[in-house]
């Protein structure tokens, strides 16, 4: 062992009393014994030789080759460094990368008029103007086909059905649904589908054909009525509640195909998580639900503030405690913001782009346009191409290089990059004007959340590495 | 590996990674030769002139000093360094390693 050492890049954090470390960018979760918790200790305060290591340890009564063996290890996963800064090369993804999900806008019409709305609403990056409000069975099948000719390779894909409002083309939906599954049957493969929905126009015969159809459901709801119809209401101002309470009963009741999850926009008027999530989980039993702040210019009056993220921020750590618990007992607690993490760290994933946008998903608008995600879709700015010509090869690759968390530098010296990789594209582009812009103004929020899950996850994988398991399979778009 | 246990299925893969044989590891082909061919600035994207990636000098393939070379030795086109062929000839005859010597190049007022 020659030159010094000191400590690599990483995040180090403690789960049930045990110290793990977090390799950055690497996404490798290692659990330290003594020696090495020892060496981490000690190379935290300044570089040391490994003779001076090795002493370190043998004073504190550890064997010599041990002591080395200690040192070797911790080289070998790069928790201790020597030498100069390695830099990492760039690569784009492959050109050729295979989808693996179509958000399939069947229309931009909604008949709700949520004040926050990406696509209606203050902030939109939508130029609906001279195009298509419902996209035809022609749109859709060429989608259809685009989807299944560019995944070679995968024998799943999947569709999303998404709006405007999806369900004003529910006969569309009925289609593409009986289409897809034909196209995929030839080709022995087979279409996922799922759908979001503001829950307004369910029926008890939309709700039998999605659950017999195994058609996934999340609805766009944000709490109890009070903190719901504060944004979620009707062009007259009416709120929604009301209408989709029964309704949504009603679905989570008859569809047992799928788990139905519930989707919160988390605005100024509305940050009491804990209630929002017991309303939504235990009065109306979702059986998922997820929580995201609205993406907004920092000055709408339904904007947070760091105040108010600091409190969501609180709220979510009592539900990640009470998550916690469940696992350890080996339930599902149904906070997916928690789940959805974990499922990250346990693959250890190391991302090059925020998302699946552009990559190995795109959006489809009403008229064929591929846009980047379906929150960019119908946008002028945005579009890549056509499901009839494909995408444009030349747009895609400046969106991916502008996404690509080597070009943020502001990232490079952050530790839970290989999570964030600078955050949605979209909210980026609301924010700052360039989808390849990192996201700031949430740095902060995502490292304590980040933190926060990843205790969770040394926890369990301390006290019930079982529970696991149900991340074992990558869930990737 | 002993004392770090691989929890998540990367750290699985870093350990798997570990235990290949280094001798191995050490047969790979180098790189091909050639990668940069200092034919000057038009023609390279000359490294050194940029950041890297951590947005500071201090982890590129050249020190960042090396650059005043790259106008004043091999490129014959008017640069902001004093030209050596014709008017300037001594302008860095004091500075033998541009590294630790680059406060001796000469002052000129042309």
């Amino acid at each position: 062992m020659t030159g010094t050492y000191r400590t690599g890049e990483f995040h180090a954090f403690t789960g049930a009393g045990r110290r793990f470390l977090y390799l950055v960018p690497s996404g490798g979760i290692f659990e330290l014994d003594e020696a090495a918790g020892a060496v981490i200790d000690k190379v935290t305060h300044g570089e040391h030789s490994g003779g001076e290591l090795v002493a370190h340890l043998v004073a504190r009564g550890i064997g010599a080759e041990d002591a080395a063996d200690v040192i070797e290890e911790m080289v070998q996963s790069r928790a201790l460094v020597s030498g100069a800064p390695v830099l990492g090369v760039t690569h784009d993804p492959p050109a050729d990368f295979p989808l693996q999900t179509l958000v399939l806008n069947l229309t931009n019409q909604c008949n709700l008029s949520c004040e926050y709305c990406y696509e209606f609403g203050e902030d939109k990056v939508a130029t609906p103007e001279g195009k298509p409000k419902f996209m035809d069975f022609e749109t859709a099948k060429t989608s259809v086909e685009f989807l299944l000719d560019k995944s070679r390779g995968r024998r799943s894909v999947h569709i999303t059905f998404f709006g405007g409002e999806t369900l004003m083309n529910f006969p569309l939906l009925k289609q593409v649904v009986g289409y897809g599954n034909e196209q995929a049957k030839a080709q022995s493969r087979t279409i996922d589908f799922s759908l979001t929905t503001n829950a307004t126009l369910l029926t008890p015969a939309i709700i039998e054909f999605l659950s017999a159809n195994r058609i996934g459901v999340t609805v766009s709801m944000d709490g109890p009525k009070d903190m719901h119809d504060k944004l979620r209401v009707f062009s007259n101002g009416k709120g929604s509640y009301d209408i989709i309470e029964p309704k949504v009963r009603a679905l989570i009741q008859s569809h047992r195909t799928r788990p139905i999850t519930a989707r919160v926009t988390l605005t100024s008027g509305g940050t009491d998580v804990v209630r929002i999530f017991r309303h939504l989980k235990h009065d109306l039993g979702f059986h998922e639900v997820g929580f995201a702040p609205v993406t907004t210019s920092p000055d709408r009056l339904y904007a947070i503030n760091d105040r108010g993220m600091d409190g969501v921020l609180e709220q979510f750590h009592a539900l990640a405690a009470e998550y916690l618990e469940y696992a350890l007992r080996g339930e599902m607690h149904g906070f997916s913001n928690v789940s959805d993490t974990l499922a990250e760290l346990h693959q250890g994933i190391s991302k090059s782009h925020p998302c699946g946008a552009g990559l190995g998903l795109v959006g489809v608008g009403p008229s064929g346009d591929i846009a980047p995600c379906h929150r960019f879709v119908d946008s002028d700015r945005h579009a890549m191409g056509h499901v009839s010509s494909g995408i444009d090869r030349g747009k895609q690759t400046d969106f991916l290089r502008r996404g690509n968390i080597d070009t943020k530098y502001d990232c490079h010296t952050c530790w839970a990059r290989p999570v964030c990789a600078g955050g949605c594209h979209h909210e980026a582009f609301v924010r700052y004007g360039d989808t390849g812009h990192p996201n700031l103004h949430y740095c902060d929020w995502i490292r304590d959340w980040t933190d926060t899950c990843l205790g969770i996850y040394g926890a369990i994988a301390a006290e019930r590495p079982e529970f696991l398991e149900y991340f074992a399979e990558r869930k990737a778009a | 590996m002993k004392h770090l246990r691989a929890v998540n299925k990367k750290a699985r893969r870093i350990e798997d990674l570990a235990l290949q044989d280094v001798v191995a590891l050490q047969g790979m082909a180098p790189p091909p030769p050639g990668l940069h061919v200092p034919m000057g600035c038009t023609f390279v994207f000359t490294p050194g002139w940029e950041v890297d990636s951590a947005g500071g000098a201090a982890g590129l393939c050249q020190p960042l000093e090396r650059d005043i070379y790259d106008c004043y030795v091999d490129c014959y086109w008017p640069a902001q360094v004093p030209d050596h062929l014709n008017n300037y000839p001594d302008w860095a005859s004091k500075c033998a390693s541009a590294m630790s010597d680059w406060r001796s190049l000469d002052l000129v007022f042309p």
